[in-house]
């Protein structure tokens, strides 16, 4: 065939093959690439805020380049820490995570895992790829405007954000709403190629309790995103209409109502949580089962736990906003949804934790990122009951607990989830294996520094220790904390600096990594065991046929210990 | 190519979307999955008014708490709304329905005259919406309702312009399957286009009474 299905043939110039393309593996690692970049760029902005923290109002060694008004000779500004929390947040959550965790394993896994040659619309789903791009492009330039970049937090709080008045902050905001919703169009564009390409492209065998547990996050978190983004959009209409002509939706001196805002952006900021968490949870989920040489535990009651997680997503929004003058009516039914929705990802993660019993554990790089997951994903996880009970909210609500709470959740979720993924899937799309040995100095180096780096925060978060505030020196019962915010300082400093381990495993790999062969973990699933390395244009050399669940590992009878998804039992495994 | 081995009735069935799928790669005739049988492109579609009828929730939703927050609602210096007008437009929009769901039943029987017909209509009536609602609009700037006017003036141009806003580009679409169907493009089984646009038309036929049941009667 000289072109497969889709009516593409293979590209041959330059810019179709490697940037416009729309081969769902080249598309996927230039999600990869992005959301590497701009991880660099969150992670800088990290280290700003912490060396002021820690030494509030010095000359920021690394900081002398930033020009004038955003710094001073490396000393930042109140103005520019502001919008130093504010495009932190907003990048790690959309320009890292989601491009990382949906992106590129989105795009890289889910055809391959389903056997299909490509997306359901490999041109849009170029175009999802260039809007995030011009969105990451809109975001940076925000910074350079008159009156700098938004200020406003991460959630965009009105009417601190709905009226320039408050911030001095003019077009800055106004593009990073702009940029907001070309992110939120690049990933409506995929979540609709996702379900679409799942729902109509699986190979013949290929069951929906067939499907790696991988694809079913990625659905999930696709069908979650579509459902929650509408009213955000909504709202980032209204807010830019606030800012641009002068209506007052969210301004109490015109007749508007500030509230509001909250809760169009918490509708949809709860069930993003999980858009975000659910595909890093597939990665492990992948992961797994191949490194302890067994079935995952629970193969439904996740798929079901993860469906009634989701859905319960959609009633929780108000507990962020119990100290927000919101009717203390409404109060207690959202903290008891929010202490329910714990329930299916307890089970999830006993799930997990009942497949690791009893395995024979192979601890390879990837497997080990897996564990770290969860073990500090089990503390974001914990401490989020804390915050779910409003009694309790009402003290630590805007202290640094929270902050400590959702690095515990979202970080193990993005990086140390996405970590593991990058080592388990990097021989599949590099052709290459990373260094094992730099691997696991990365990993230990990683989650004990994260740990020093958050653990403290619960501590001073308890102590009263607000967020979002400039200089802790200035308040005098914050004082005797400032040891600690000295010590989390040195710890981020070091989590930063232990990333170029990372950088330059990738890298160097790249070019110089050991030849990977088609299924070095050997693994069951249709993108190991049935697609060579690097799998060609166009996937598979030939149609696979699915006869078995993902996770066939150890079974009796056989010569080897696993089964491929797409090898019939008895015949020899290729 | 594989696609040749399925055959041609179920092939036009499935429509352009469902032939995506590759073939078996060593000549073997391709055996479909359950799941291909389901056309891409509508599929795709229907994803995406799913979002939009929650953007159009956040909206709604938006207004209502709007409207529970403030005293008098319409505030006494605002003008009233043309409710009769209105009402009388959207029985226009809801017939345009009638005339869609019509077009699309022409073109399941294969009349494609017919679909001409219909389409046409279609959009006789999406203008007459459009034109009806632009005039109103005029005399309601003219009696002092703007964007800023207040927090009422400012919903209901937001929430009914995005309506509009839809309707307008719903014809956009309407146009080019009025232009293919002149042009002799749709057959019984190959009618892919026709179902989108009318799967669209409906989305934005059924909001409106949601929406002037709540902005102009409640
Ligand atoms: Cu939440």
């Amino acid at each position: 065939m000289s072109e497969h299905g889709n009516g593409h043939a293979e590209p041959t110039s330059f810019l179709r093959k490697y940037v416009f393309s729309i081969d769902h593996k080249v598309i996927g690692k230039q999600y990869l690439f992005l959301s590497l970049f701009m991880a660099l760029f969150g992670g800088l902005m990290a280290y700003y805020m912490r060396w002021q923290l820690a030494w509030p109002e010095t000359a920021i060694p690394g900081a002398g380049w930033i020009p004038e008004p955003m710094a001073f000779g490396g000393i930042i500004p109140p103005e520019f820490y502001n919008a130093l929390i504010t495009l932190h947040g907003t990048i790690m959550v959309f320009f890292v995570g989601m491009p990382l965790l949906l992106g590129a394993l989105g795009n890289y896994l889910v055809p391959l895992m389903i056997g299909a040659d490509d997306m359901a619309f490999p041109r849009l789903n170029m175009m999802s790829f260039w809007t995030i791009t011009t969105a990451s492009l809109v975001l940076m330039a925000s910074f350079f405007v008159e009156g700098g970049a938004a200020s406003a937090g991460w959630t965009g709080y009105a009417p601190l954000s709905a009226d320039p008045i408050h911030t001095g902050v003019g077009w800055g905001l106004n593009l990073w709403i702009m940029a907001l919703a070309l992110e939120f169009t690049s990933f409506l564009m995929g979540g609709i190629n996702f379900l679409t390409t799942v729902v109509t492209m699986r190979v013949p065998g290929m069951t929906m309790f067939r499907l790696p547990l991988m694809v079913w996050m990625q659905i999930t978190a696709a069908v979650l995103f579509m459902l929650s983004v509408g009213p955000l959009i909504a709202g980032a209409i209204l807010l830019l209409l606030d800012r641009t002509v002068g209506t007052g939706f969210f301004i109490p001196e015109r007749g508007g109502d500030p509230l509001l805002w909250q809760h169009l952006f918490w509708f949809f900021g709860h069930p993003e949580v999980y858009v975000v968490l659910l595909p890093g949870l597939g990665a492990i989920m992948e992961i797994l089962p191949v490194f302890t040489r067994r079935p995952i535990f629970g193969y439904k009651t996740i798929v079901y736990s993860t469906i009634v997680a989701g859905a319960l997503s959609f009633l929780v929004w108000a507990h962020h906003m119990f100290v927000s003058g919101i009717d203390p009516q409404i109060v207690m039914p959202f903290s008891i949804t929010t202490i329910l929705i714990s329930v299916p990802f307890a089970v999830i993660i006993f799930a997990f934790m009942a497949s690791l019993w009893g395995g024979s554990i192979r601890f390879t790089t990837p497997m080990l990122f897996a564990i770290g997951t969860i073990v500090t994903f089990i503390i974001g996880g914990v401490t989020g009951i804390f915050n779910g009970s409003a009694p309790v909210d009402i003290f630590i609500h805007d202290t640094y607990f929270v902050v400590a709470h959702f690095h515990f959740t979202l970080f193990p979720d993005v990086f140390l989830g996405g970590f593991a993924a990058l080592y388990f899937w990097f021989p599949k799309m590099f052709g290459k294996m990373m260094n094992e040995t730099l691997g696991k100095v990365h990993f230990w180096w990683t989650t004990i520094t994260f740990n020093m780096v958050f653990i403290p925060m619960f501590l001073i978060g308890a102590g009263g220790h607000m967020r979002r505030i400039y200089n802790p020196l200035q308040y005098d019962f914050l004082k005797p904390m400032q040891d600690i915010n000295i010590f989390i300082t040195w710890s981020a400093v070091a989590l930063l600096v232990g990333q170029l381990v990372f950088i330059f495993n990738f890298f160097w790999s790249m070019y110089r990594g050991k030849k990977a062969e088609d299924n070095p973990w050997e693994a069951t699933t249709l993108e190991w065991a049935a697609a060579p390395t690097p799998p060609p244009h166009g996937n598979f050399e030939t149609v696979p046929t699915v006869y078995h669940g993902p996770y066939e590992y150890s079974c009796p009878g056989q010569e080897t210990d696993w089964q491929p998804q797409h090898v019939e039992k008895g015949s020899v495994a290729a | 190519m594989a696609e040749l081995a399925v055959p041609p009735g179920i092939r036009g069935r499935l429509g352009n979307g469902a032939s995506g799928n590759m073939g078996n790669g060593d000549g073997s005739p391709y055996t479909p999955s359950p799941a291909s049988h389901i056309n891409k492109a509508l599929f795709g579609l229907l994803m995406f008014i799913g979002s939009e009828i929650m953007v159009f929730s956040g909206m709604v939703s938006s207004f209502l708490i709007l409207r529970a927050g403030t005293t008098t609602w319409p505030p006494v210096d605002q003008p009233r709304l043309p409710v009769a007008v209105t009402g009388i437009n959207t029985l226009f929009l809801l017939l345009s329905g009638v005339a869609m769901y019509m077009a699309v039943r022409s073109i399941k029987r294969g009349q494609s005259g017919s679909l001409l017909k219909w389409l046409s209509g279609t959009v006789a009536l999406g203008a007459t919406f459009l034109g009806i609602q632009g005039f109103e609009w005029f005399k309601l700037v003219g009696f002092g309702m703007t964007f800023s006017s207040s927090v009422y003036g400012g919903i209901f141009y937001v929430l009914i312009g995005f309506h509009a806003l839809h309707v307008f580009g719903a014809m956009l679409g309407l146009l080019v399957v009025v232009a293919r169907t002149s042009a002799k493009k749709y057959t019984k089984y190959d009618c892919n286009g026709v179902m989108m646009c009318a799967a669209y038309w409906f989305f934005v036929v059924g909001v409106w009474p949601v929406i002037y049941a709540l902005v102009y009667l409640a």
